[in-house]
């Protein structure tokens, strides 16, 4: 797999989870408006997952669904961040925010590709993602003073860094208002045992019938 | 918790029209899930969201004389317009 693959995977598997995990949030929002946002907000993210995967594709020969739901759970390249089962307002919050921020990041730099293909369909991925750090700011504004918000962002922290390069760690601590030299990141490679769970269930209807056209 | 209203215009030179209403508790917020309510699939070229408390409704009339001729259903004017194109038919029909 070369490195290309690679990281259209890793970015592909991060949008994909972090959508699952924020789609656990339909129906139970602390508010309905909120919960039609949330949700969409979500199926942003798998949605672009979907054109990466597709990116993907083209090169090992397959087709986006194979990628996002035939893989076994240690195949798949997202961070621990994402992976984290949260069903807490104030965690899910501070990893909606932490994600968007570190997102922005990956997604600049991927804009600035050499790769045409790559850099397009990041600038598209960032003309979505801009109302959705608008939606995770206006949240994170708001729980800045609050000490469960702020615990959540600390205790989530290590798997932020975790997942950027680390080159564009130190960019990430200046925006956030936490340090890298102190924080020992947990890194992508490693899975959380909240994957397999997640996997299980995500996986469930498409094993159910191998094969089958859907 | 305030409410917006929302006007939303669906082709760019086209008149807003009401869309429904958000329940948020201040404009950024109202901004933040009006855009995944009202846009989200394209349907909007832009919204007005505007607090409930700053829309001056209107909805008592006074017209204690009837005055029916000002009313745009005031009088019918069909069946004089019908007589007027029989005329103006069999006028023709003499014409020709």
């Amino acid at each position: 797999m070369n490195e290309r693959v690679q990281l259209l995977l890793s970015t592909a598997d991060d949008e994909l989870i972090v959508g699952w995990r924020d789609s656990e949030w339909t129906g139970i929002a602390p508010t309905l408006e909120e919960d039609v946002a949330f949700s969409s907000i979500a199926q942003n993210e798998i949605g672009h997952a979907r054109a990466l995967y597709e990116l993907a594709a083209a090169e090992l020969g397959t087709n986006a669904d194979a990628l996002a739901f035939d893989r076994s759970p240690h195949e798949y390249r997202c961070a621990p961040l994402v992976e984290l089962h949260l069903l807490e307002w104030a965690h899910t919050i501070a990893r909606r925010y932490l994600y968007e921020e570190a997102d922005r990041l990956r997604i600049d730099a991927l804009m600035r590709s050499a790769d045409t293909e790559l850099a397009g369909l990041a600038a598209k991925i960032d003309r979505e993602e801009t109302y959705h750090r608008l939606h995770a700011e206006l949240w994170a504004d708001r729980l800045r003073d609050e000490p469960r918000f702020r615990a959540a962002v600390e205790e989530l922290w290590p798997y932020a860094l975790g997942l950027l390069e680390p080159e564009l760690r130190p960019e990430l601590a200046r925006r956030i208002g936490l340090r890298v030299d102190s924080t020992q990141a947990i890194e992508r490679g490693e899975h959380t045992p909240a994957l397999a769970e997640l996997w299980h269930e995500m996986t469930e209807v498409r094993r159910s019938e191998p094969g089958a056209e859907w | 918790m305030p409410v917006f209203e929302v006007f939303r215009q669906e082709r760019k030179g086209q008149p807003f029209a009401h869309a429904g209403s958000i329940e948020a508790p201040d404009a950024a917020f109202a901004d933040a899930w009006a855009r995944e309510q009202y846009g989200r699939r394209g349907e909007s070229e832009a919204l007005w969201l505007v607090p409930r408390g700053s829309i001056h409704a209107v909805t008592d009339w006074a017209d204690e004389f009837d005055l029916k001729y000002r009313r745009v259903d005031g009088y019918s004017i069909k069946s004089r317009l019908k007589e007027a194109r029989e005329r103006a038919g069999s006028a023709a029909a003499v014409d020709s």
